[in-house]
């Protein structure tokens, strides 16, 4: 938690790390921790943010993953948890949510990457997360970090209809990329999910949204195929610093837009 | 949208040289993905405006190299859990990732991205004639179902005749563990 004081200031949520073999994700939130950081009293929009808000970041957001990916699978994306009356293991975080559940890019066999677990929330990791943000009441944006694709998306996955904040978030998206491509010429996609990347139910920026919190973003960091998820570590400090005026925006535009 | 036959895609592309950024050759191609039956590799035809670059003493280095080796090669995990690939397993990865371009066309339909994840394992096996073979374990990553899916593939490389998949073989779930 990044804070100045307050109580249950308007807050942000950032994550990265969900899918653990996204490893460009977790470096990229220890980065982005450190600049936070290093940046209040530095640089007048991290200021003016901190001044009003609270920034929340989680790093390491599915643990037993990450061990996973260090100890035995380096390409493992899921949880660790056991599927009852089966021998495959693991849900994937990212289709656990309470939004469009159990639709489509999501499946329901426990042996599967996109498997959607149980149940809505099954997942500690999720779970966790899903009490914290209820608790807290007050969170004003999510950007839930995720590898590779190079896409900034917002909302939805589980539907193709646009939401109802579509245009702002469009335009939001178009000015975050630009700036992002302004610092080493990285270009990135953007729009809802489904027009995107895919159809998928039960994403985190989903529950996110229909649960108030207008400003939920997911970000596909570098790169697009070549390395894919074994992204060479030169490139943490590239893409922790292109994807910096990104959040920023965002978070600027959190910060500028009460509601 | 071709009735009865399929969907036809015209694509202009900038083929951009993986080893020098600089050096990029324009290329247009037509892609058709066939109606009905998905186990037919999708038709494609190309033209490319200009001409690659000539690999011939890069090539024949590394021929040379493979060839004067006592014990066959072996290798795993290229690259590695960073990203990072030996120099002198470079050529083996680039071999291994026109080949797997070869099991991507294949296996491709309008639903599928399929990229090459990582070479799981690569043994070298010497053989009486001149052509050099390589029996690898590569893992295919495919964006849509977000699955990693093992592959065996036995290739073949000579500089005179370039890369031939003669053998390749899907393998049961990466993820079952």
């Amino acid at each position: 938690q990044f804070s100045t004081g307050g109580s249950a200031r308007p807050a942000i949520w950032v994550d990265t790390g969900i899918h653990s073999r996204e490893w460009v994700t977790q470096a990229t939130g220890i980065w982005t921790a450190n600049k936070i950081a290093e940046e209040y009293g530095q640089d007048p929009s991290v200021t003016a943010i901190l001044d009003s808000m609270d920034i929340f970041l989680e790093i390491v957001t599915n643990p037993d993953g990450f061990a996973y990916t260090h100890s035995s699978n380096r390409l493992w994306r899921k949880t660790r948890s056991l599927n009852a009356g089966s021998r495959c293991v693991g849900v994937d975080p990212n289709r656990n949510w309470d939004a469009g559940f159990g639709g489509a890019g999501s499946s329901s066999d426990p042996c599967s990457d996109t498997y959607h677990g149980p149940f809505p929330h099954s997942e500690r990791e999720v779970k966790a997360i899903v009490d914290f943000i209820r608790g807290h009441g007050n969170v004003k944006s999510v950007i839930s970090i995720h590898s590779y694709s190079q896409m900034l998306l917002f909302p939805y996955g589980y539907t193709v209809a646009p939401s109802p904040d579509h245009q702002e978030m469009n335009e939001l998206a178009k000015k975050a990329v630009s700036d992002l491509a302004a610092v080493y010429g990285t270009k990135y996609t953007f729009g809802s999910i489904a027009d995107t990347i895919y159809m998928a139910g039960g994403t985190t920026v989903d529950w996110a949204y229909d649960h108030g919190v207008k400003y939920s973003f997911t970000l596909e960091l570098r790169d697009t195929g070549r390395h894919g998820f074994l992204l060479p570590s030169s490139q943490i400090l590239p893409t922790a610093t292109e994807t910096w005026p990104a959040l920023l925006d965002i978070m600027v535009h959190a910060l500028e837009h009460p509601y | 949208d071709i009735k009865d036959v399929g969907h036809k895609y015209y694509l202009e592309l900038e083929l951009e040289d993986v080893l020098d950024k600089d050096s990029t050759v324009n290329c247009t191609a037509e892609v058709l993905y066939h109606l009905g039956n998905k186990n037919i590799a999708p038709d494609v035809q190309f033209t490319l405006e200009g001409e690659l670059k000539s690999t011939e003493e890069a090539d024949h280095v590394f021929y040379t190299r493979i060839r004067s080796l006592e014990k066959e090669l072996v290798a795993e995990n290229i690259p590695d859990s960073h990203g990072h690939v030996p120099p002198e397993l470079e050529p083996l990865h680039l071999l291994a990732w026109v080949a797997s371009g070869y099991l991507v066309w294949q296996n491709s339909t309008e639903n599928t991205q399929l990229q090459l994840a990582q070479i799981k394992h690569v043994k070298q096996v010497k053989r009486s004639d001149e052509y050099l073979q390589f029996d690898y374990v590569v893992l295919l990553h495919e964006m849509v179902s977000q699955e990693i899916i093992p592959w065996e593939m036995t290739v073949l490389w000579h500089p005179r005749d370039g890369v031939q998949v003669t053998w390749n073989s899907r393998q049961p779930g990466h993820t079952s563990g």
